[in-house]
């Protein structure tokens, strides 16, 4: 077993600098320990009045009354926004905002298209009184039956899947593919709703001042929301400033604007006051986005020796009435197994819910979840071990294209991983294993893999002559450790400690940090960082070269190292001259470069550019009850370089425990007569708890990748997630011989021998 | 309605004005006393980001109303630090990285304060993550708040045992 509470860092990165590749802790960390970090909700600026709306109680229909003179005769009520007095927007939401906008509900009309959208706004002077002002509304309807799920849904054939990807990809002959097969396995998987209940519920303080408004809220992609916001709210983009130093969770769901938000900015601007809106926790159920359900079918072509001829992943994919996000989940089958034929396709199915968004591996997660168990189900009737016939189809280009990767360590990772878990000696049936309480036993495998995505961004990088540097650019932390991360690569770039490196972050006024999503912010925030550092650096070096003055005068062809605050001439370090003594001379206060950054189209077109992983699990499950505990878990990722080893092993670890909540816990429960989530709370909407929580251990698998980015960073916010689900489902089949195949994995399921959404 | 109460509020006596019955601890906190370390995670007491301690003792602060608390003694996360020194629970956190977005950590750092203080759960790491369960850590820091809280647990027990040898000296 492993130690219990301490997991070593376990291995050293490649690429060793003099800041980058230090476990520093969090240099947020006093601030969020003492409460002093500032989020959203926490704004209270003067004169403030309080906003609260009113979700619909249905899921689909029309508002026919609300009670709004006795919201407005509770003490303490300013204002009812109804779609009777809405003030104009400049942008009509039933329109989609470029690039990635969503339609939304501000009130445009009376009509209803999902449970909790908002049907009025109640501005008053406290809390409470908004509170119960929006109680007061007394909303009468006319209802229309609701489309909950796959039995009442209207399927439509799709356009795109997540965000602009193709619905539909083949490589090979498919058909050919299984008739080439000695065997063909082919299993149906659902998985549910799921919300990505950050703790901190969306929030805005807004505050106008003329046509200028300030945002104190919760965001992910600073530039593009402001754009988004100016562009509702017909002013220029620079007029909307957003400050979102710390984000109480993501998870993707504040990348986009929503009703409430603009309702509460649009209050502020009608009642010449600032307001604040904090949504409810049941609201977060419905207009901030969730991760859609998926019914999905693999079908699974084998050799005599396990080798894959044909893999066919077909995924309904259910979004809003109103508005198109597919999880993509099928795309999770295009980059990991060699196949000669691989076939991936999706349909679209519509229901009256809150339109979907990406939530921590948008497809990634619900496509690996089946496409893991599906592999598993292949090894079984090959009669392979799991990890052998993983093995067996390891691609060493990318499957389709041929493509070589930009690197891949994944076999590193199957191998590290299965040496810690003690993966050899799995006996190959299930129900071989038992615990000395009884317990079933099961040990499962998945493999993870995620995209690296890269986000175009700027920075801005000043040296000043106390010898201290400000790096300055909108970047977002929401707990992956950007405040940290980030800093030290713009030190390594600069030469100097990262205690001497002032970081602005946080604010959309600075260079744009890009988004904060798609595991792509440290490469692409911090590439623009590691720019404009050596841009600053080779202007400093330009200064002191042509200064008489100077060690360095007269040595432009040779070149300069910076480091400690000092230039150095290359290979000889006799001769070097310090920052502060170089801008004195020059009677310079200060120096500033800035710098832009995105991926070379080139090198992404010759390169397939992906994290890779191995997560082994460990299941106990009471033979009589069903119940399904995780006993230990086991993570081997390689990512390229990596920049902070606390941080990244923090960044595995919470997407472990997303694939245990995915695993076994998170679905919400749609009442299928009217389309309310009936589990729209967090004491029934299960997420883990510490107890749900094993023992865990993460290993950082070094990798170097010269081709992702200049910096080798790859992302590692979401692969924890996948691979993880499979793991999971994958040791219940060990310990119990049930094949769970609709996620959350059931204790029923498991005690009726297995079910799948067709007999639902 | 208007009702006056006394608090002693992190060790600081207060004097509060309550013009509405509907205010909980936490909204007065937060809304009302400009003090918004202690956050809103669900406002039903599923959650925990709220945990304070009144009297000594746990309490969800979204669940209890500001006017049923006259005379008590509240200590939040902004009463735990003395000046500049970290509380070891604080310093333990951030050693063994027991956070990611930090807005759950106030309410984890007081449940931590006070499982200790109550004498649970010594150097038992099975018997933490069950008493910490009350509170929901959406990134999933379980495994650094569990090392952070042995950690905090073993620095406070040492340093009452060189307190008592003091004292008893």
């Amino acid at each position: 077993m492993p130690p219990e509470a301490s997991s070593p860092i376990s291995a050293p990165t490649v690429r060793h600098g003099s800041n980058a590749g230090q476990p520093l802790t969090r240099r947020d960390g006093v601030l969020k320990v003492t409460g002093r970090a500032t989020y959203a909700a926490d704004n209270h600026p003067q004169g403030m009045l309080y906003a609260v709306f009113a979700g619909s109680r249905i899921a689909r229909g029309r508002v026919t009354s609300l009670d709004v003179a006795a919201a407005k005769a509770h003490p303490g009520v300013v204002e009812v926004l109804t779609p009777a007095n809405r003030p104009p927007l400049a942008h009509d939401p039933d329109k989609k905002m470029p690039p990635f906008g969503f339609r939304v509900d501000v009130l445009q009309d009376d009509r209803v298209r999902y449970v909790n959208q908002p049907i009025a706004l109640v501005v008053a002077e406290t809390l409470e009184a908004a509170t119960e002002g929006a109680a007061l509304l007394d909303p009468q309807y006319t209802v229309e039956r609701a489309r909950t799920d796959l039995s009442n849904g209207e399927r439509f054939a799709a356009n795109g899947v997540g965000v602009g990807a193709p619905p539909r990809t083949a490589h090979g002959d498919i058909e050919a593919g299984f008739a080439a097969a000695a065997r063909i396995t082919e299993a149906e998987y659902e998985t549910p709703a799921q919300y990505h209940n950050a703790m901190e519920p969306h929030a805005v303080v807004a505050e106008w001042d003329g046509d200028r408004v300030t945002l104190d809220m919760p965001n992910q992609a600073l530039s593009l929301s402001a754009a988004s916001y100016a562009a509702y709210f017909g002013i220029p983009a620079e007029n909307v400033l957003i400050r979102s130093p710390f984000l109480g969770g993501g998870f993707g769901s504040k990348a986009m604007l929503n009703g409430p938000q603009i309702l509460a900015i649009l209050a502020a601007r009608m009642l010449k006051r600032p307001v604040k809106l904090a949504l409810t926790r049941a609201q977060m159920y419905g207009p901030v986005g969730h991760r859609g359900a998926t019914w999905q079918t693999l079908r699974v072509g084998t050799d005599d020796g396990g080798r894959l001829t044909a893999l066919h992943h077909r995924s309904i994919s259910a979004t809003s009435s109103f508005d198109d996000f597919l999880e993509p989940a099928a795309n999770a089958s295009l980059p990991l197994y060699a196949s000669p034929a691989i076939l991936v396709e999706h349909e679209g199915l519509r229901l009256d819910t809150g339109t979907p968004g990406p939530m921590r591996a948008p497809g990634e997660a619900s496509g690996s979840a089946a496409l893991e168990v599906a592999l598993d189900e292949a090894a079984e009737a090959c009669g392979m071990d799991p990890l052998d016939f993983r093995l067996a189809n390891y691609a060493q280009t990318e499957p389709g294209t041929g493509r070589p990767f930009s690197s891949k360590a994944l076999r590193d990772c199957y191998a590290q991983g299965a040496a810690r878990f003690g993966w050899a000696g799995r006996p190959l049936e299930p129900r071989r294993m038992r615990d000395k309480d009884g317990f079933l036993v099961g040990w499962g495998m998945g493999t993870a893999v995620f995209p690296c995505p890269h986000f175009p961004a700027e920075a801005r990088a000043t040296l000043r002559a106390d010898g201290t540097a400000l790096v300055e650019t909108s970047g977002v932390d929401m707990g992956q450790g950007a405040w940290t991360a980030l800093a030290q690569i713009a030190a390594e770039a600069l030469g100097l400690d990262p205690d001497k490196v002032e970081f602005h972050s946080g604010v959309s006024s600075l260079p744009s940090g890009g988004i904060a999503g798609g595991s792509g912010h440290t490469a692409s925030a911090g590439l623009a960082l590691h720019n404009a550092g050596q841009n600053a650096i080779a202007e400093l070096g330009a200064l002191a070269m042509a200064d008489p003055a100077s060690p360095l005068f007269g040595t432009g062809n040779i070149g300069v190292t910076a480091r400690d605050g000092r230039l150095y001439l290359r290979d000889d370090d006799s001769r070097s001259d310090s920052y502060a003594d170089i801008l004195s001379r020059a009677g310079r206060a200060e120096l500033a470069a800035t710098a832009k950054a995105a991926r070379d189209p080139a090198v992404a077109a010759a390169h397939a550019m992906f994290s890779h992983g191995a997560v082994f699990a460990e299941v106990k499950v009471d033979p009589d009850l069903g119940q399904i505990r995780v006993s230990r878990l086991v993570g081997a990722f390689a990512a390229g370089r990596i920049i902070n080893p606390r941080l990244v092993r923090s960044q595995y670890f919470g997407g472990m425990i997303w694939g245990i909540s995915f695993a076994l816990q998170e679905v919400a429960a749609t009442d299928r007569r009217t389309g309310r989530i009936m589990n729209a709370d967090l004491a029934e909407y299960h997420v883990p708890v510490n107890a749900d929580v094993p023992p865990m251990e993460a290993i950082l698998v070094p990798e170097d990748d010269p081709y992702v980015n200049p910096l080798g960073v790859k992302g590692v916010g979401e692969i924890g997630i996948t691979g993880t689900v499979g793991a999971i489902a994958n040791a219940v089949w060990h310990a119990t011989g049930v094949r769970a195949r609709r996620f959350p994995i059931r204790i029923e399921d498991i005690l009726n021998g297995g079910a799948s959404f067709r007999a639902a | 309605m208007s009702l006056s109460i006394s608090l002693v509020i992190n060790g600081e006596p207060r004097t509060v004005q309550i013009d509405d019955p509907r205010v909980t601890l936490l909204d007065l906190l937060r809304e009302r006393l400009d003090m918004t370390g202690t956050k809103k995670g669900c406002d039903r007491g599923q959650c925990g980001a709220c945990t304070v301690l009144v009297d000594g003792r746990r309490i969800n602060s979204c669940l209890s109303l500001a006017a049923s608390l006259d005379g008590a003694r509240v200590t939040t996360i902004e009463g735990l630090a003395e000046g500049d020194t970290l509380h070891a629970v604080q310093a333990a956190f951030i050693a063994h990285d027991g956070f990611q977005c930090g807005y759950c950590t106030p309410g984890q750092i007081m449940s931590a304060v006070g499982l200790i203080a109550e004498g649970h759960a010594n150097g038992d790491p099975e018997r933490i993550r069950e008493l910490m369960s009350g509170n929901i850590c959406r990134c999933g820091a379980y495994q650094g708040i569990v090392e952070a809280v042995l950690e905090a647990q073993k620095t406070l027990a040492d340093q009452a045992g060189r307190d008592g040898r003091r004292n008893a000296a």
